[in-house]
């Protein structure tokens, strides 16, 4: 159904007047030009596509639209503030936590969703919320240190 | 342009001018490494460019995909040429502004590649310095260099005041003086990635970023299955939606819309009819069938072993993107490949353009490990660019990238070996079927080995295949050495000896000696014949010049047959290192992606028809997989830089079925080691 949606998008009020059932990844990607959020599996398994929605973890290419009226939603390009990079951006160029960097957006934005639920999580924690966001260069290792150093 | 019609003035002009140096590697040394290539042009394959502003711009044909060569190559610039790492850019993949190269793959780029950027930056500086003692009149052994500074006594002059205003270009060979191991300041010392803000910044552009105006996604009509013929074809309910533009030209079947959901939705109202070929053979007959149809001479021995390896994905994270605009006669292409100039020689013959007119620019890929150098994306997107006269993207789908990848091929391996009552191996035969002969060089003393490969790449027997296969991550090296390692693993077992002392009784090489020591004292190595109940392993692999040994450390559930791989710990010896970083990221990246063929990873089909489509049924290692890592960097300066993408994946399915056995005694001969067939073999 076309309607207009309203909701803060990286702390800015947005509004779009569309089809509500369109699929939030390819909105960011197109209509709002927000690259940065990737397609990578189109299920909602790989987390390539991972926003923050009112601070929880969310897959966008399963979320639609309708799904985000009247809420907050943070992606990867709302995290540098005036150009300095989230404690998560800079820890993850510290540790080397990226390779091709294609799943590193829903990385980071599943860290930063974690991070809001729970300031202070165990490595086991990490690793178990992080469970389901692939790499597949096989950068695991310092993902999990980046995370670490952050939540410290 | 070649090395003798090349104007290196009208060159360096069209660059804008400055100090420009352009370098030639030695077709010789590429020939032994590309033997592919039927010749490797003489054009100038690497230069770079230093302007007013003392800014270095390094142009490469090599791309980016992960493995941090922006990095590695841009440190071994700086190095040579006395500037700090930020003063260089670094330009890749754009056939209209870097010079020919083959591809990016086989762990190449370090070992050949880098030599060239050196000696054509040590090029500049030589130039450089001669300019400096001029200017400041004074002789160049009073001159001192510091983050391209040149100065003497009180006076002083800038990389960017020398080159102003100068247009010098040079063609150097790669005899030009390169500094020593003993005055590097940025070789050999860890650089943070120079992609890094980018990447975290979601700022990164990869092929699926770029716009153009008016562009169309395009959805492209598939077979159910490989080697089915349409029957039927009813595109009428694709027509009637609004805004969707529908395509048939032979067995291209596309419907392009602006918003790439409605064309999705489009392509759901094509009907389409299929005749699909008899299935053959499936996921678990493959073997048999390769066998049966391809036979090898019987082999007399003590020992024989027969190993199988699975079809396997190269899954990046990034599916095949494109996007491709045909404007007064040129096509630009962007694509994510591993060979820009393959493809635009591809794009040129598919749209019938002269090589001239076609500009392929390479974007970050999200991922290659051998799978992104064919193109059928950019095919797609130059054809349906033509066709509709609009700026195309073509995005696969997941489901299509479990289509159309080129599988790393599934593989068999039967190996005979003898020894003698010292536990010297006397004899060793290894046929391998479908995997080519990549690190199968035995390493160990052998006086009677031999290699014998059958249905390698591109002979007629490949055909067999029932879809498309190509190179995964050191292509068939680690089925190779998967069978290898573990014939010798069976070997020490049957001579009651350490497997780590059963192998340096077997090696006399003192490079593979001092990589085996290396891995085992890092690990804590505890001297015990197999199965000794640690489930602890050693193997070692020879890959791109590189040895790496791994010691692995493993549990498994004896209920559900589960394997975990607690920990690794590798030593490579890799010659000279750039990036010490950059080269235990590329370690850990092997290891971990290592577990996936080796516990998870396997094509499910049956002929030409795959059941997997997504990730929930072929399952990539996660971070509660991955083990906890140690890698070690053998000191070895004086042997040129070896390949390090690669050749820590290779040893991993040996490491993780010899600790197997190490801790159940039971042995486990094919490849993924699933559950099921773990549970099977305890059984």
């Amino acid at each position: 159904m076309k309607r207009t949606i309203r909701f803060r998008l990286n702390g800015k009020p947005t509004t779009l007047t569309t089809e509500d059932d369109r699929t939030l990844l390819w909105v960011l990607r197109g209509d709002l030009e927000l690259t940065g959020t990737k397609y990578g599996c189109g299920e909602g398994i790989c987390g390539a596509c991972t926003v923050a929605i009112d601070g929880e973890a969310a897959r966008s290419c399963q979320t639609t639209l309708a799904d985000v009226d009247g809420k907050s939603l943070v992606t990867i390009e709302g995290l540098e503030k005036d150009g300095k990079l989230h404690p998560l951006q800079q820890a993850f160029i510290d540790h080397g936590a990226l390779q091709c960097g294609f799943c590193t957006s829903g990385m980071i934005m599943n860290a930063y969703a974690l991070l809001q639920q729970d300031k202070k999580p165990s490595r086991g924690t990490i690793v178990e919320k992080m469970d389901d966001n692939f790499c597949r260069c096989g950068a695991h290792n310092r993902i999990v240190a980046a995370i670490e150093e952050v939540a410290k | 342009m070649t090395a003798t019609t090349f104007d290196r003035r009208e060159f360096c002009k069209l660059l804008g001018g400055g100090i420009v140096v352009l370098m030639t590697t030695p077709p010789a040394d590429l020939f032994a490494q590309q033997r592919r290539a039927p010749s490797y042009p003489e054009d100038p394959n690497a230069y770079l460019r230093i302007d007013e502003k003392g800014h270095v711009t390094l142009y490469s044909g090599k791309v980016e995909m992960g493995q941090g060569i922006n990095t590695s190559l841009s440190q071994m610039a700086a190095e040579e040429l006395g500037v700090p790492l930020d003063a260089i850019t670094i330009v890749m993949g754009d056939t209209d502004l870097v010079p020919y190269d083959q591809g990016t793959w086989g762990s190449l780029t370090t070992r050949f590649f880098g030599p060239a950027v050196r000696a054509a930056a040590a090029e500049a500086r030589t130039v450089l310095m001669k300019l400096a003692s001029e200017k400041l009149g004074v002789p160049r052994e009073q001159l001192t260099l510091a983050n391209g500074v040149v100065s003497a006594g009180g006076k002083k002059v800038t990389y960017g005041e020398l080159a102003a205003g100068k247009t010098i270009a040079r063609l150097v060979d790669e005899k030009a003086i390169l500094r020593s191991a003993k005055e590097f300041k940025v070789i050999g010392k860890s650089a943070k990635r120079v992609d890094g803000r980018e990447k975290v910044t979601g700022r990164a552009v990869y092929a699926g970023d770029i716009r153009r105006p008016g562009m169309l996604y395009a959805r492209v009509l598939r077979p159910p299955v490989h080697g089915a013929t349409r029957k039927s074809l009813d595109v009428t309910k694709a027509k009637a939606m609004d805004g969707v533009t529908v395509v048939e030209k032979d067995d291209l079947v596309a419907v392009l819309h602006a918003d790439p959901e409605r064309a999705a939705k489009a392509l759901e109202a094509i009907q389409a009819e299929w005749e699909r070929p008899e299935a053959k053979f499936d996921t678990d007959t493959i073997y048999d069938y390769f066998v049966q149809n391809v036979p090898a001479a019987e082999v007399k021995g003590q020992f024989q072993s027969t190993f199988q390896t699975a079809y396997v994905a190269h899954a990046a994270m990034e599916t095949h993107t494109a996007v491709a605009e045909l404007k007064d006669g040129k096509l630009t292409a962007w694509i994510g490949t591993q060979s820009p100039f393959g493809a635009r020689a591809r794009l040129a013959q598919t749209l019938g353009l002269d090589e001239k007119n076609v500009r392929v620019i390479t974007p970050y890929i999200g991922g290659g490990f051998g799978g992104k150098s064919p193109i059928g994306q950019g095919v797609e997107a130059a054809q349906l660019a033509q066709i509709t006269g609009k700026p195309v993207m073509v995005v696969w789908t997941r489901g299509e990238e479990f289509f159309y990848d080129t599988f790393g091929p599934a593989a068999v391996v039967r190996v005979t070996s003898s020894m003698d009552d010292a536990g010297k191996i006397t004899q060793y035969q290894h046929d391998v079927w479908a995997a080519g002969t990549r690190s199968s060089e035995v390493l160990y003393d052998i006086a009677d080995a031999k290699i014998n490969a059958l249905m390698g790449r591109g002979t007629p027997e490949a055909k067999l295949h029932p879809f498309g296969t190509g190179p995964w991550r050191a292509p068939g090296a680690g089925t190779n050495v998967f069978a290898r390692e573990s014939q010798i693993d069976i070997m020490a077992a049957a001579a009651k000896a350490d497997p780590l002392d059963f192998r340096l009784r077997n090696a006399k090489d003192e490079r593979l000696r001092r990589v085996l020591k290396a891995a085992a004292d890092a690990a804590g190595w505890k001297t015990a014949a197999g199965p000794s109940g640690q489930g602890r392993a050693i193997a070692v692999g020879e890959d791109a010049g590189t040895l790496c040994a791994l010691v692995a450390e493993v549990d498994v559930d004896r209920k559900t047959g589960a394997i975990r791989v607690k920990r690794v710990v590798a030593a490579q010896d890799m010659g000279l290192v750039i990036n010490p970083e950059g080269a235990k990221m590329q370690m850990e990246g092997c290891i971990n992606m290592g577990l996936g063929y080796v516990l998870s990873e396997e094509l499910q089909f049956r002929g030409g028809e795959i059941f997997d489509v997504n990730f929930a049924t072929y399952e990539l290692p996660r971070f509660s997989h991955v083990p906890k890592i140690e890698t070690v960097l053998i000191k070895n300066d004086e042997m040129a830089p070896q390949g390090g993408g690669e050749p820590a994946i290779v040893p991993m399915g040996a490491v993780v079925a010899n600790a197997v056995f190490d801790l159940v005694g039971v042995r486990l001969f094919r490849l993924p080691m699933t559950p099921k067939r773990v549970l099977k073999a305890l059984s």
